[in-house]
């Protein structure tokens, strides 16, 4: 599925410094039985963001409106838990672009590189350094440059390199997606299933 | 060079080598079911592409479906639609499909087994985090988003960077009443639920060679949770045993052909590990978990543990007590419990059963306590009923549902319903898992079958 290139993104974001935010907080179960990929933003947090009645919880960040943007920052070990790529669906369709944390899942991040969201891992103490700057100042502006792979507070001179491999960095900078390069390959493919035993 | 097990298995699968990227995979065999696969199916026909290999794909129906009156049709209008999308693809694109009422339909990761589709030195993948469970046959498998499921489907491949190795070995015996589902929750909670995030693992010792493949399997589909991306064993005579005969497993001089490489699916003496962990069998106890992920698990007789003890973020750590209504030091023993879980590709195939029944034989369950009793498959709702367990279950005041996910993720109507609290032998107790507003215990079939006879938490040692 094509998606929206990424080359720089300034944004100011939203912090959510909870660890081990798993799947099923970002996206309930309940929710996965769509047959498109569509409509999946309504439900992302559900459960933190609504109560039961579907009143907005107040004290929840995405209920607050002192912070909004394209970046979602969360704690460590974000994206536990389940294989759904809902989970990031609801990350892309809600506005996100870019998720950051000191730790990331692997299957996790790997569906969100796969759909066009930019997972940004940093060390604990520029993640604490950011949440900082944003709670002072929730128009703080976080830049993020795919192309350095650079992570940078605006207006300071906080920044940080982040690692991505040059496969996936090259497919978000041209909004490609793995199967445009698999269908290419489709003759070795065949070849190669001939060998296999299975 | 010295390889392990894993670097077999992965090496012998790579089409192609990208450069500063991923390894093109090929795959022997994908699951696909209702929930991860409709929008996969979209994107082919948006391409106007058909399944490359549909012989190697199978399909069943186990998340969303229903636990009772599967003859009827499923109310739930979102539910049906998406089984309905599933049953019309897999015709289209010619994919076997083994949906409600089949008799060899049932939970992904419990039919693969089941029916020889699970093989050793196979790639297996599937629109699921716990298709780790098939790394119990010596396979590398590993659950997938809908991106990648949309790649199997139309190339017969994913695209990853190897992941690292880790080897973790158990020795010694395992005490009285400890299950592999014990083993499982004391290595999460040994390594937390991220310990293991970026490696593939390889369970070895004999802890592990003595278990049945059904507690390798148990074994092997808790890996996800201490955030691997999957768990193998390598195969040896249990294994060959298992496989021989069923329907999909090779047959004749392709058997024999099929032994031959199977027979070198283990690790080299001296193959090399990028992490290597050794735990002692004697030292652990029945396990039960008391917070919100996988990592908070203890020893049934002891405290819950206070934030000063706990590694990690301590706001977290208090957010989750305070989900459960739990206190620092709290004894788990003795707490009230509502609802038992006891099925899931976790815990729900026929060895689950047998555990449970031997232990609520002759006894009654609570009044207090709802119980859900949910067979893995058809094949292992029908070995329940051959093999008299029903019967002591019925005595015993329990009923048996008809197969499915189920309460592992309530996507169906098995939700624990707000604030109640569940033993569970399922595989998570993230918040609102099994419903929204559920609390989950996560504990082996045993320590499952003693709290649902005396409503509360209970070592079953001393029932
Ligand atoms: S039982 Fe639970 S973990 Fe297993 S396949 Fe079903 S939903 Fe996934």
């Amino acid at each position: 599925m094509a998606y929206e290139k990424f080359n720089i993104l300034e944004s100011t974001a939203v912090p959510l410094p909870i660890e081990n935010i798993d799947t099923d907080q970002i996206i309930p179960a309940r929710f996965l039985k769509a047959i498109e990929r569509k409509g999946f933003g309504e439900n992302l947090f559900r459960d933190w963001r609504y109560d039961s009645n579907n009143n907005p919880k107040k004290d929840f960040v995405l209920n607050n409106n002192k912070y909004s943007g394209k970046i979602l920052i969360g704690g460590k070990n974000f994206g536990s838990g389940s294989s759904r790529e809902h989970a990031a669906w609801a990350i892309y369709d809600y506005g996100f672009r870019c998720v950051v944390s000191s730790f990331f899942a692997d299957i996790f991040k790997n569906n969100c590189l796969n759909i066009g969201v930019l997972p940004v891992q940093i060390s604990p103490k520029f993640l604490e350094l950011i949440l900082e700057r944003i709670y002072k100042d929730p128009l703080t502006l976080i830049i993020v440059d795919l192309r350095k792979q650079l992570i940078k507070i605006q207006g300071s001179e906080y920044y940080e390199n982040f690692e991505i491999n040059n496969y996936k960095k090259n497919n978000m900078l041209n909004g490609y997606d793995d199967i445009d390069y698999l269908l290419n390959l489709k003759e070795s493919i065949k070849n190669f299933s001939k060998k296999t035993p299975l | 060079m010295a390889k392990t097990l894993f670097d077999k298995v992965w090496d012998s699968h790579v089409v192609k080598k990208i450069e500063k990227g991923p390894d093109v995979l090929f795959i022997d065999r994908h699951m696909v079911h209702e929930v991860t696969s409709p929008v996969a199916f979209l994107g082919l026909r948006n391409r106007d592409i058909k399944v490359l290999f549909p012989e190697k794909t199978f399909a069943t129906a186990d998340h969303n479906t229903p636990t009772r009156n599967q003859h009827l049709p499923v109310k739930d209008y979102l539910s049906s639609k998406q089984l309905k999308a599933l049953e019309e693809n897999a015709k289209y694109h010619g994919i076997s499909y083994w949906g409600l009422g089949h008799e060899k339909n049932g939970i992904v990761h419990v039919i693969g087994p089941e029916h020889g589709i699970t093989l050793p030195g196979a790639t297996i993948v599937c629109g699921d985090s716990h298709t780790s469970t098939h790394g119990a046959f010596g396979a590398i498998a590993f659950g997938i988003g809908t991106s990648e499921v949309e790649m199997v489907l139309s190339t017969q491949c994913v695209m990853q960077p190897k992941p690292k190795k880790m080897r973790i070995n158990i020795n010694g015996q395992l005490n009285e009443a400890v299950t592999p589902k014990d083993v499982a929750l004391f290595l999460i909670s040994k390594l937390s639920t991220s310990g293991a995030t970026g490696y593939f693992v390889e369970y070895s010792g004999e802890v592990f060679s003595s278990m049945t493949m059904e507690g390798r399997m148990t074994v092997c589909n808790l890996s996800i949770e201490m955030g691997a991306r999957g768990g193998m064993i390598a195969p040896d005579d249990k294994t060959f045993n298992y496989i021989r005969g069923r329907e999909f497993s090779p047959k004749n001089e392709n058997w024999d052909i099929a032994m031959e490489y199977w027979k070198t699916l283990k690790s080299d003496d001296d193959a090399v590990f990028d992490k290597e962990f050794t735990f002692d069998g004697s030292t652990i106890e029945p396990m039960i978990t008391y917070g919100t992920n996988p990592g908070m698990g203890i020893s049934i007789n002891s405290g819950i543990p206070s934030s000063n003890q706990h590694e990690g973020n301590k706001e977290t750590f208090l957010k989750s007590l305070e989900y459960m209504d739990y206190s620092e030091g709290d004894k788990i023993l003795g707490k009230k419990i509502d609802f038992v879980f006891l099925g899931s590709c976790t815990n729900g195939r026929i060895e689950d059963f047998r555990a449970f029944t031997n232990i609520v034989k002759g006894r009654k369950k609570a009044p207090n306590v709802t119980a859900w009793l949910v067979p893995g498959s058809h094949k292992v709702e029908k070995a329940i009923k051959d093999e008299g367990l029903l019967t002591i279950l019925t005595e015993s005041g329990f009923e048996l549902r008809e197969p499915g996910c189920s309460a592992c993720l309530a996507m169906n109507d098995d939700k624990i319903p707000p604030g109640k609290y569940a033993v569970s032998t399922s595989n998570r107790n993230f918040e609102g898992r099994q419903g929204p507003g559920s609390r989950t215990l996560l504990a082996s079939p045993i320590v499952a079958a003693a709290a649902a006879i005396t409503g509360k938490v209970t070592d079953p040692r001393y029932l």
